[in-house]
């Protein structure tokens, strides 16, 4: 929908508990969230109402495609900054509120990050002497197991979702050279390797398709918009890696939103490498960047030419189409060009910047002080530890604490966003609703709201549409409203 | 295509070369560099879990999403 777009994060957290002779990851899952719901307010149970996971954006002969299951029974609440808190299959995770900008995307993935460190704080009091839950915001066990994060979207409808698969592949296959968050080693059958720029890529095997735990496919077709179908549709984004780093989050979803924008926008001749699967996988084991791939107009290219070229591709768009863009957009488009030609010059350039350079080069001080092996156990153990959410044990808050990681984000925005919702967006009025009216709202969900009145019936309110419910929009109605019922009225319900 | 043109300048730009040979005082910032990631790399010996092997061998999560 062009810019600025609407956007959002959701990122399933890895979980363990120390000292448990039978760890059930669901059921620790469920203390996390419940702990953390009880600290802070009454709960709101989700709405599963308007959800449809299973249709595919191709249309509904897709042969090979079965619908992913939801478990209803689990866990579920919605938060007052927006967010979505729930156990999703074995792990907890955070959806954050719909955003209107990649630096908002990146405040409230922060904001879950700390509201799942609280949530372990709050957890550990439950849990038996000797025992201690460890959450990590990363993708992989490294034993082949895999949980994602994801990006979502908003795109109008009209856009044929053929033209995003013809364009996107190629960008998806490069773009981690940006926003990888770094693993050591290889799984899921992917040649070995010392260690490689994403912590995904090993598990991608299709270029297109529904299903999102096993045969991963780089573009997903979920069609599921959470808003009006007809005007809108949603692009649900699995291949990227959960980040530490504020601003590989921020360059993820802004570069990614600006190629979308002109995929929108206009028709750029098509820019497509040979075998996206095999290229995702390549790509991401060569931490010098300069792997060639095959583009099918027989050329080759590097992946950082090849970002270089969308790059250029979406200046070329905006300047043609004289679109005057946020601040935010033109930060984002002058980072882009200084970390490629870094990435270019040399990666580790990027050491302190994003999250692949900053975690190789950190692995490669402590390989070298302690004279290890690649192979060695502490190694992987630093890898995971980078990605702890207690900033007591990870190692990217030490990074971060002592100025080697470069923070874009305050730590008091951030605490701000783990309670208060987006301006901008519907989020505002969900999240200001639950927290002046907590006791009449039975259920919530991404597109409407359920209150219980005491009538003889519910009142949904729908929100349809993503950019209104704002402040702006709602704002001193909702916060004039001296009761629910007020509310209601005003709204016309 | 002015486009490709600005790119290509932008490609062939190298880094910033620090041509200055390592004097004095140059030697002291890459002696203070190497003690700060020391100081670094023990603080994190001070909070990595401990038995690496068991702790590594002992993190196994279900597929996700």
């Amino acid at each position: 929908m062009s810019l600025p777009m609407v956007c959002g994060i959701e990122t399933e957290y890895g979980i363990t508990v120390l000292g448990a002779d039978e760890f059930n990851p669901v059921v620790s899952s469920s203390l996390l969230i419940n702990s953390y719901a009880d600290s802070v307010a009454r709960r709101v149970r989700w709405d599963f109402e308007d959800e449809s996971p299973g249709r595919d954006a191709r249309g509904p002969t897709a042969a090979d495609a079965k619908p992913p299951e939801i478990e209803t029974h689990l866990v579920n609440v919605v938060l007052t900054n927006g967010a979505r808190y729930y156990v999703d299959h074995a792990h907890p995770e955070y959806s954050s509120p719909e955003v209107m900008d990649p630096r908002q995307a990146a405040l409230y993935d922060k904001a879950g990050e700390l509201i799942v460190s609280r949530s372990v704080r709050a957890a550990q009091s439950h849990l038996e002497a000797g025992q201690r839950m460890i959450v990590y915001k990363n993708n992989s066990d490294g034993k082949g197991n895999s949980y994602g994060c994801h990006e979502n979207y908003l795109l109008d409808r009209k856009l044929a979702f053929s033209k995003i698969v013809t364009h996107m592949l190629a960008f998806f296959a490069t773009r981690q050279v940006i926003c990888g968050a770094g693993k050591v080693g290889a799984e899921h059958g992917q040649a070995a390797c010392d260690f490689q720029i994403s912590q995904r890529a090993d598990f991608f095997e299709e270029e297109v398709g529904l299903e999102t735990t096993l045969k991963r496919p780089i573009v997903n077709t979920r069609d599921e918009p959470h808003a009006d179908p007809g005007k809108y549709r949603r692009l649900h984004v699995i291949v990227g890696d959960a980040n530490m780093s504020e601003v590989s989050t921020y360059l993820k979803v802004g570069i990614t939103s600006l190629v979308l924008a002109m995929i929108e926008g206009s028709d750029p001749p098509e820019l497509a490498v040979l075998n996206p699967v095999g290229a995702i996988h390549a790509v991401s084991h060569d931490p010098t960047c300069r792997k060639l791939l095959q583009l099918t107009d027989g050329t080759r290219a590097t992946p950082v030419e090849i970002q270089w070229e969308y790059h250029d591709r979406v200046r070329k768009y905006l300047h043609e189409a004289d679109i005057q863009l946020d601040a935010v957009y033109d930060d984002v488009l002058d980072r882009w060009e200084s970390v490629l030609t870094a990435l270019e010059a040399d990666p580790m350039q990027l050491d302190g910047v994003l999250d692949w350079p900053t975690k190789l080069g950190l692995l490669e001080s402590y390989r070298h002080k302690n004279e290890l092996d690649w192979s060695s156990p502490r190694l992987k153990l630093i890898d995971l530890q980078y990605h702890d959410v207690d900033p007591r044990r990870s190692i990217a808050h030490k990074l971060m604490d002592s100025g080697r990681l470069e923070r874009i984000l305050g730590e008091a925005e951030i605490e701000e966003a783990a309670v208060t919702p987006p301006a901008d967006t519907r989020a505002w009025f969900r999240g200001r609703c639950l927290e002046r009216f907590p006791n009449s709202i039975v259920a919530a969900n991404w597109d409407s709201i359920v209150f219980d009145v005491g009538e003889d019936s519910l009142r949904r309110v729908p929100m349809l549409e993503p950019r209104r419910g704002t402040k702006e929009i709602v704002g001193d109605l909702l916060e004039s409203s001296e009761s629910p019922e007020a509310l209601l009225e005003a709204l016309g319900q | 295509m002015a486009e490709q043109e600005r790119r290509q300048v932008s490609r062939r730009e190298e880094p910033a070369e620090d041509i200055e040979d390592l004097d004095d005082s140059g030697v002291e910032r890459a002696e203070k560099l190497k003690e700060e990631t020391d100081e670094l790399l023990d603080e994190i010996d001070a909070v990595l879990e401990e038995n690496a092997e068991e702790f590594v061998r002992n993190y196994i999560q279900k597929g996700g999403e």
